[in-house]
């Protein structure tokens, strides 16, 4: 046992006590960075960066490590409580951890979220340990038809997401691809949508603007004509016995954590995915497996489990490349590969051999991340709570000022905050004709990855479409993508045969 | 041949230092400072090369203390740089922001007129050094020399595909070269970022790049991808199997810039300051290891030298884009 006796060494060093206080600090900062809408993961590694050169390189990266844990644990805390992402990788959870919250079920969510999360790092980092190597290889072979074969098989889960009424999602979609084509265009060279030279557009539209908006915004300006200025105090309590209840209620939801955890893995471990499209993704196969589609965006706990396991298992996938390959997975790994530059070490296939106490201190502290990054979480679940007793008077113009600095930090532009706005007086009005979100958020994340993956294809191929079926892990992954986007008309046959 | 090449190079350095020096003795009296953070503007995206070179300086800004303000790096990656460009160019605190740039500062404006950027108002800073360029195929090709590859490519015409980093990038630029130096017709595929174009070659979804040493460093040290020939005027010391296209017969060199830019409208004040605390970062021992260690090449040279090397290179490159048809 090899790499036991590796991972053994590892812990001993994860375990020095300066490196388990960095575990300590690194989680709570992140788990704070996370809960913060528009500072993600992203944010708080390259901000705590140039801090890091005060300690050993091992050190550094287990404490960004912890951030980037701590992050994704967090992200999920104002998803639930306020409606508003915490970071790009929970905009899935506001989908039913909102939902709940409203219900008064906010302590249940954030518990299933917090276990979900565990057990999606857990899941993550024990593949890690065990398929490192190989796993490489197969991110490496993953050129650009399996990248396009892998979006269409999310956009297949998406299919009826949000409500029945397929023109309105179908159009929800477009809204949401016509976005994210907006920029630069890699493939032709040239800007596209950009309204006459508005500089604000040359970097897209990025879709956390979007997602603050429609999410953020719409959803206050609803509640407030709900509400018609009644003082609203939403219904929310927390005990030990609705603690253990709700690990109960929890054990039943374990495939769900098991299908994200091994999801959020393997997207995670492709170049340009990350944790975000993984956890769009879990979202969509929970609902489609699930024999009661209808309940989810309601507030159903498998839409909050989900997505937080497939995020965090994401987040470890997104080391592989980034250790083994020096490719990074996601923007936050892209920060750590620039740290590791920086302390002198080289990230790529030598890194293994070259530097083995590094990357199993490293791997082993994820470990221990993963149970500290769980207790503080849970620890601080009453003091979350306290904030939804607050009126809505006062939540709301707190909403309101966390959605323009949401808006304002990823780009550090205006222009991002205008347009947020503008998104979110659209998606109140979206919202007041019942047309679903979710398509549109999965699409502007999803359709800039997805549109290059099939142009370069097609540019590889010269046109044909062969070559999505001529390789092994396109086919497959075409194949089921396609069995997706057949079921629901087969359900529809099913139902009329019937009648 | 080698000697003489190096040449301009060290009296370039010279000369940059000791502009450097004197106009740290004309205003030692009244020594201009930052007043509050320094915007440090990227024109590529989080972790890309130009984003780790500038957390790396911005690194050692802090580790030496050379600056009582912090520097914050701020990514303007939108279209070529066309967003980092524009935001420099009508910056309201001139004095406060500078910019790290690549090709695209000539390249750009050239291709997008209607920005309105003229790269001559912008303040000379420091150029920290020049990348270069390699020819890289897979290992798994047996390939081992440029006459293999001319003949690989040949052969297979249309199909060969060579992975780059967006149309009309540097990258472009080089895949033309060849294809009109050997007669060959490869397939440019764009990607984002020069670390995917790396990685496309070693997982074999591409048969050839023009990458970075950089970007190809870690495949190359694990067996998977081979340098066949450098676009420099001298052969690199990681990769001296590989000869230069001078040594070769094609008289190709090309380098990508790695240069401070202050914005236009910049106090004579300020330029001094950014002037001198870039020349010590380049002096120093983490600079010069991170050159080495990536196979950086170039001086520093700073002030009227670099704005005449910019409009030559400008000119150089406006040559290049209309060959290409990318402009009139």
């Amino acid at each position: 046992m090899d790499i036991l006796s590796l991972l053994l060494t590892g812990f001993a060093i994860a375990f020095e006590p300066l490196n388990l206080g960095l575990i300590v600090f690194g989680c709570a900062v992140g788990l704070f960075i996370g809960a913060m809408p528009g500072l993600g993961s992203v944010n708080g590694v390259a901000i705590l960066l140039p801090m890091t050169f005060l300690v050993p390189p091992t050190g550094a990266i287990i404490f960004l490590g912890a951030i980037y844990y701590g992050a994704m644990y967090g992200g999920a805390i104002s998803s639930i409580m306020l409606g508003i992402p915490g970071a790009s990788t929970a905009v899935a959870t506001t989908f039913d951890g909102r939902p709940m919250a409203l219900k008064g079920e906010a302590d249940k969510a954030l518990i299933a979220a917090a276990t979900a999360s565990f057990i999606g790092g857990s899941v993550g980092v024990v593949l890690f340990t065990l398929f490192a190597p190989p796993l490489a290889d197969v991110a490496l072979t993953f050129g650009a038809p399996e990248i396009f074969a892998l979006m269409l098989m999310a956009f297949a889960t998406f299919i009826g997401l949000g409500s029945d009424d397929i023109p309105k999602t179908i159009f929800s979609i477009f809204i949401g691809l016509v976005f994210g084509s907006v920029g630069l265009d890699i493939i032709s060279g040239e800007p596209r949508l950009i309204f006459g030279d508005i500089p604000g557009f040359f970097h897209g539209i990025n879709f956390l603007v979007l997602a603050i908006g429609i999410y953020g915004i719409a959803e206050m300006l609803w509640t407030i004509e709900v509400s018609q200025g009644d003082v609203m105090i939403s219904q929310a309590t927390v005990s030990v016995r609705r603690i253990l209840n709700s690990l109960r209620e929890l054990t039943r939801t374990w495939k769900t954590m098991l299908m994200g955890s091994f999801l959020g893995y393997f997207v995670g471990i492709l170049p340009a995915a990350g944790a975000t499209p993984g956890s769009l993704m879990a979202y969509g196969i929970s609902k489609t497996m699930s024999k009661k589609p209808e309940t989810y965006g309601k507030g159903n706990i498998n839409g909050v489990v989900a997505p937080e396991a497939a995020n965090n298992a994401a987040s470890t996938g997104a080391m592989l490349p980034m250790l083994t390959l020096g490719i990074p997975g996601s923007p936050t790994t892209a920060i750590l590969l620039g740290g590791m530059v920086i302390w002198g070490l080289e990230p790529g296939p030598m890194v293994f051999t070259d530097h083995p106490d590094f990357v199993w201190g490293f791997i082993a502290s994820l470990y221990a991340a993963n149970v500290f990054a769980l207790l503080i979480n849970i620890a601080f679940i009453p003091a979350f709570i306290w904030v939804l007793k607050m009126p809505f008077t006062i939540l709301a113009p707190i909403i309101f000022v966390l959605c323009v600095v949401g808006g304002f930090v990823p780009t550090l532009d205006m222009h991002d905050v205008w347009l947020m706005l503008i998104f979110g007086i659209v998606g109140y009005l979206m919202r007041k004709l019942d047309y679903p979100m979710a398509p549109a958020v999965l699409a502007i994340v999803l359709g800039p990855l997805a549109e290059p993956a099939l142009r370069q294809s097609l540019l590889i191929s010269g046109g044909s479409f062969s070559i999505f079926f001529s390789r092994p892990f396109a086919g497959v992954i075409m194949v089921i993508a396609l069995v997706l986007f057949a079921l629901p008309l087969l359900k529809i046959a099913k139902s009329l045969i019937r009648r | 041949m080698r000697k003489q090449a190096l040449k301009p190079l060290s009296c370039a350095i010279a000369l940059g230092l000791g502009l450097g020096m004197m106009s740290f003795v004309q205003t030692a009296a009244a020594a201009w400072q930052p007043k509050k953070p320094v915007e440090f503007i990227v024109m590529a995206g989080k972790g890309g090369g130009a984003d780790k070179a500038v957390r790396f300086m911005q690194n050692i800004i802090a580790k030496h203390n050379l600056s009582a303000k912090p520097f914050t790096p701020i990514n303007k990656p939108g279209g070529s740089g066309a967003e980092a460009l524009v935001h420099v160019n009508s910056a309201s605190d001139p004095d406060h922001t500078i910019m790290f740039t690549l090709n695209s500062f000539y390249t750009t404006p050239l291709r997008q007129p209607g920005l309105n950027v003229d790269i001559s108002t912008f303040t000379p800073i420091g150029r920290m050094a020049e990348d270069t360029f390699l020819l890289w195929v897979n290992v798994d090709s047996g390939i081992e020399n440029v006459e293999q590859f001319v003949a690989a490519a040949k052969a297979k015409g249309n199909a060969w595909i060579m992975a780059g980093t967006g149309k009309n990038s540097e990258d472009n630029l080089l895949t033309d070269f060849l294809n009109k130096a050997y007669g060959l017709n490869m397939k440019y595929v764009p990607y984002k970022g020069g670390g995917r174009v790396a990685k496309e070659l070693a997982g074999n979804n591409a048969n050839s790049t023009v990458n970075n040493p950089s970007e190809q460093l870690g495949f190359y040290q694990a067996g998977k991808t081979r340098a066949l020939a450098a676009f420099t005027p001298a052969r690199l010391p990681l990769f001296a199997d590989a000869p230069t296209f001078g040594e070769l017969g094609k008289d190709f060199v090309y380098f990508m810039q790695r240069t401070v830019v202050g914005a236009p409208g910049m106090s004579e004040e300020a330029a001094t300051y950014y002037r001198q605390l870039f020349a010590s970062i380049y002096g120093s021992d983490e600079w010069q290891g991170y050159m080495t260690k990536k196979s950086l090449q170039g001086g520093y040279i700073t002030g009227d030298i670099l704005m005449r090397y910019w409009l030559r290179e400008k000119a150089v490159h406006k040559v290049m884009l209309q060959k290409m048809g990318a402009i009139k």
